[in-house]
């Protein structure tokens, strides 16, 4: 609860710095916010609150899930400093959007009323509109923002019509009480059924799993690389958490009836996501494909909902996070500075491929960052994407899924082409000499990510406690 | 302890030798492959021979799951932790007359890869095992495509995919048989190899436990018909790296099968064991034709490479003890042989320019000393008598043919095509007229005379006192033949 209030107190306050004159206060008072958040937020550690007419719930996972949310959010913020170069950005705007969604974010992993989850899921999504148009001129930002916002709009009125379902059927909207009627085994209302199908719908399209997957490659293209970086990593361990909490408290009961359900979308969501990316010729499209068919290993831990789930997604999360942030961040130097934006047929920017190459040569640090970066989001051991692997798999084999694992494994060999890619762009082709120019505190971040990313890589119980 | 320091201590002065960099790099690197050669040949000179497991470490990696950071030598470790502390410095000697670009980088990779290397071979956890598995791929894939020929990148790549592919196949048997160790209240599931061996799967289960873990170890030994990707990666790789492909990382794949498929699946080898031996013969023979037909060198020697360890899995899959025993010989041996092979490829190639054996002929005139060595070594690869080559042939050959008569006499052509393609080579390179490009072939230098002659010490070592080295693998195969003895009888 703590973290809520504290960032919405720190996002106002923000508001109120963009007043000054220097803008060179705003990114390390957003960085110091997220700290202390960070920090307060153990402070319930090892207890259970209830708040506000038992809307919200504080718990260990949720607090693990905060934490990986504020980790994400800080290693962007401290990545965004080019926000600041640009006259016509306004960071401290961004920034108290940015500290606001959170406070969305955290109720979706708290919440213990559907109703929370609804404000949680709105919060956020708002942000989101608002920041993946936030680069005015581009007109693929602005078409992004608003493709974004009209199914996000009609997702939103789905998942709200699921929830009033849901209270046909149980006559609670809390997440016990959801849980106490599908206990029972027998005598379900339809209701019931179609409710959660509907509510499915709404979070599925929010991790942009298939075939909810459609806003995803362009409104990653066209946001702004930084937004694009929050986007995919703190919605998307938002929207899972919450997917957790649903199931696993309230649904249990009715495991029968839909873990086939997430199970097919997960083998869609990891062939569509898989397939497509190798299609790419941008790298930030093929990085919106590569989350795609993140959320279809994410799902498969949902699909065998068991004792190693709640690990298998913080560790996923994680991992996914702290790569995926590593990967967009130096993509943004890159494109920075060798302005290699091409223009495609629309007349618009994308980044591609071709803009890494002979990286490793002229910056061995950023390449092999970026090397450490994809070799976790391939799955390859001795880095945290590894074992995030590792543990999806295990919840799947212990439910016997194995039909999903040979989907699953078939797939991850095809993600090794394209994240391959990148690699060879670096370190096998020559390209551009001029070197690029890393400030000190980006190289301390990137540096941060790629040791946590090794860190988790070879030890992998450092996480141990937390669950 | 000691299994610790020989993982580690390669990581180590991999890491440092990155750091330090500068002109002498090469030496140091020498330096650093031959202590870890010192505390290799300890391990195997102390090694009791007996079928226990020693030197081992044990800690606790990831608690929750029972997964441990647990390594130790047996008497099947045994010798390829010694194959493996014995052929780096070798490849890192070899390269002494040649400058790569980068060179700190690139002796970083091989001791990483050494490291990895040691941990795949002394692994007592299936999950540390595929941990080490896979991360001697990276250096690997690096060495290879950073300092390959022409083609590097695509071939290299497709390297890496097929392999990892198949890895993960292995990693799911993996997991699927830590949830089929049986958990109490007190420990959770185990992973410890130990454990996989007193499980009793059902037959259904065994049959794809031994197809998953079978794919894995199949493409990177590699096995008809998953070795596509491997002469092309041997043929662009540079030749320091081919010799670590070919000498010692093919191995971890016979390895596997032993390690892992003999005792845990034991049924699965019964139904699916024939079809195994079978894709391996043709290997053989088919491996043995091509390399017949091969102008370049380099190709050549990979697919008489092809060719041989198709007869290590056959005699694995032979289940005898003489044809394990043959095939824990013949990778020490053809690790040795294949290296040697590789470097007179090298060395011809960086004085003529050209591994084309049209192209070369008469370089045994004014080369005694390389004559000489090339000839041995060559002879141990043919498998003629008094040389390694002989004792593992010898030992696989009995194994097939204990298991199938007709099997064990197609297997045997490898002698016959062995010897064809492997004295053409020596002929059309070594023997008549000079051409335009070999007429001033220098013989040996002293650091690559220092390559050869440890090497074929080895070579009529293994050939005249094999028992030196079967004495120590002897107990732990006959263990390992006793598991896959009670398991298969326990079921029926």
């Amino acid at each position: 609860m703590f973290p809520i209030v504290l960032l919405s107190v720190f996002g106002i306050a923000l508001l109120f710095l963009g007043f000054l004159k220097s803008k060179a206060i705003l990114l390390p008072a957003t960085l110091l916010f997220l700290l202390i958040t960070l920090a307060v937020n153990f402070l319930d550690w090892n207890k259970t609150y209830l708040y506000f007419n038992d809307m919200l719930r504080t718990n260990n996972l949720g607090m693990v899930f905060t934490a990986i949310i504020l980790l994400s959010a800080f290693l962007v913020v401290a990545l965004s400093g080019s926000l600041l170069e640009n006259e016509e950005s306004q960071p401290a705007e961004y920034y108290a959007i940015i500290l606001f969604s959170l406070v969305g974010a955290i109720m979706m992993v708290s919440y213990e009323n559907l109703i929370m989850l609804f404000v949680g899921v709105e919060i956020l999504s708002v942000a989101m509109y608002v920041l993946t148009g936030s680069d005015k001129r581009n007109l693929r930002s602005n078409e992004a923002a608003l493709k974004y916002f009209l199914m996000g709009a009609f997702t939103t009125g789905i998942m709200l019509f699921g929830m009033a379902l849901l209270y046909g059927a149980t006559g609670s909207f809390t997440l016990g009480g959801i849980g106490a009627y599908s206990a029972h085994s027998q005598g379900l209302s339809l209701l019931l059924y179609v409710g959660l199908l509907m509510l499915l719908i709404g979070l599925l399209f929010k991790v942009s799993a298939a075939p909810f997957h459609f806003w995803t490659p362009d409104v990653y293209d066209g946001a702004p690389t930084i937004f694009t970086a929050f986007m995919s990593t703190v919605v998307k361990t938002a929207g899972f958490a919450a997917l957790f909490r649903l199931l696993s408290v309230s649904f249990v009961g009715v495991y029968g009836f839909w873990w086939t359900i997430l199970a097919i979308i997960a083998a869609i969501t990891l062939l569509v996501g898989n397939v497509t990316a190798v299609y790419q010729n941008s790298f930030k499209r093929m990085m919106a494909y590569s989350s795609i068919s993140h959320a279809g290993y994410l799902l498969i831990g949902l699909a065998a909902l068991g004792a190693l789930t709640k690990q298998a997604i913080v560790f996923y999360s994680l991992a996914y996070s702290v790569a995926t942030i590593s990967a967009f961040g130096i993509l943004l130097l890159v494109a920075r500075q060798r302005s290699i934006q091409t223009i495609t047929s629309e007349g618009v920017t994308s980044e591609n491929f071709d803009s890494f190459n002979g990286l490793a040569r002229q910056n061995p640090f950023l390449g092999f960052a970026m090397t450490v970066s994809m070799l976790s989001l391939a799955g390859i051991p001795l880095t945290a994407g590894f074992w995030g692997k590792f543990y999806m798999f295990s919840t799947a084999v212990e439910r016997g899924q194995i039909w999903l694992l040979v989907i699953a494994v078939l797939m991850s060999a095809v993600g090794i082409y394209y994240y391959f890619r990148v690699i060879i762009a670096m370190y096998f082709r020559d390209g551009a000499t001029e070197a690029i120019q890393v400030a000190p505190f980006y190289k301390y971040v990137l540096l941060a990510a790629t040791l946590l990313t090794l860190g988790l890589g070879i030890a992998p119980g450092l996480l141990q406690g937390l669950f | 302890m000691l299994t610790l320091f020989l993982i580690l201590y390669p990581a180590v002065a991999a890491t440092l030798i990155f750091l330090i960099g500068g002109e002498r790099i090469k030496q140091i690197a020498l330096v650093a492959a031959l202590v870890e050669l010192a505390l290799a040949g300890y391990a195997f000179f102390v090694f009791t021979p007996d079928a226990t497991s020693q030197f081992g470490f044990d800690y606790p990696w990831i608690s929750s799951l029972g997964i441990r950071l647990s390594a130790g030598i047996d008497g099947i470790s045994v010798l390829l932790v010694l194959l493996t502390g014995l052929l780096v410095p070798f490849i890192v000697l070899s390269t002494f007359n040649r400058t790569y670009k980068q060179p700190a980088t690139f002796y970083a990779l091989m001791l990483f890869m050494q490291a990895a290397l040691m941990g795949v071979f002394t692994a007592r956890d299936g999950f540390l095992f595929y941990f080490f598995f896979e991360a001697a791929l990276i250096p690997i894939y690096f060495l290879a495509a950073m300092w390959g020929g022409e083609n590097r990148i695509p071939v290299t790549f497709k390297f890496f995919v097929y392999t990892i592919f198949g890895s993960l196949f292995m990693l799911l048997a993996l997991v699927y048989l830590y949830f089929q160790t049986p958990a109490t209240d007190v420990a959770t599931h185990s992973s410890a190899i130990a454990d996989f061996y007193k499980l009793k799967l059902t037959p259904e289960a065994q049959n794809w436990v031994f197809w998953a873990f079978f794919i894995a170890f199949a493409i990177k030994m590699p096995v008809f018909p998953f070795h596509t990707w491997q002469p092309d990666t041997y043929v662009e790789a540079p030749t320091p790296a081919t010799m670590l492909l070919a000498g010692i990382m093919l191995k971890m794949g016979v390895y596997g099968l032993i390690r892992f498929i003999l005792p845990i699946v034991p049924l699965g080898v019964e139904t699916w064991g024939k079809t195994a031996i079978i894709l391996a013969v043709i290997g053989i023979i088919y491996g043995a034709i091509i390399a017949i037909r091969q102008r370049d060198m380099k190709r050549l020697i990979a697919y008489s490479s092809f060719s041989h360890v198709g007869l290590m899995a056959a005699g694995v899959f032979s289940q005898t003890e003489t044809g394990m025993q043959g095939a824990l010989v013949q990778m020490l041996a053809h690790g040795i042989n294949v290296v040697g092979l590789f470097f007179v490829a090298d060395i011809i190639f960086s004085r003529t320019n050209t591994r084309q054996l049209d192209q070369l002929g008469g370089i045994t005139q004014s080369t005694p000393k390389l004559t000489v060595y090339f000839l041995i070594i060559l002879l141990g690869s043919v498998a003629l008598p008094l040389t390694n080559g002989f004792i593992g042939e010898f030992l696989l050959l009995h194994g097939v043919f204990t298991y199938n008569h007709y099997l064990g006499l197609a297997a045997g052509f490898t002698i016959i095509f062995g010897a064809v393609y492997m004295l053409r080579m020596f002929q059309k390179s070594m023997f008549g007229p000079t051409s335009s490009r070999t007429e001033s072939f220098a013989d040996l230098t002293t650091s690559e005379s220092w390559v050869f002659i440890p090497l074929i010490v080895l070579v009529f070592w293994i050939g005249i006192y094999p028992h030196t080295f079967l004495k120590v693998t002897e107990p732990a195969v006959a263990n390992l033949m006793k598991y896959i003895g009670t398991t298969a009888v326990s079921m029926k």
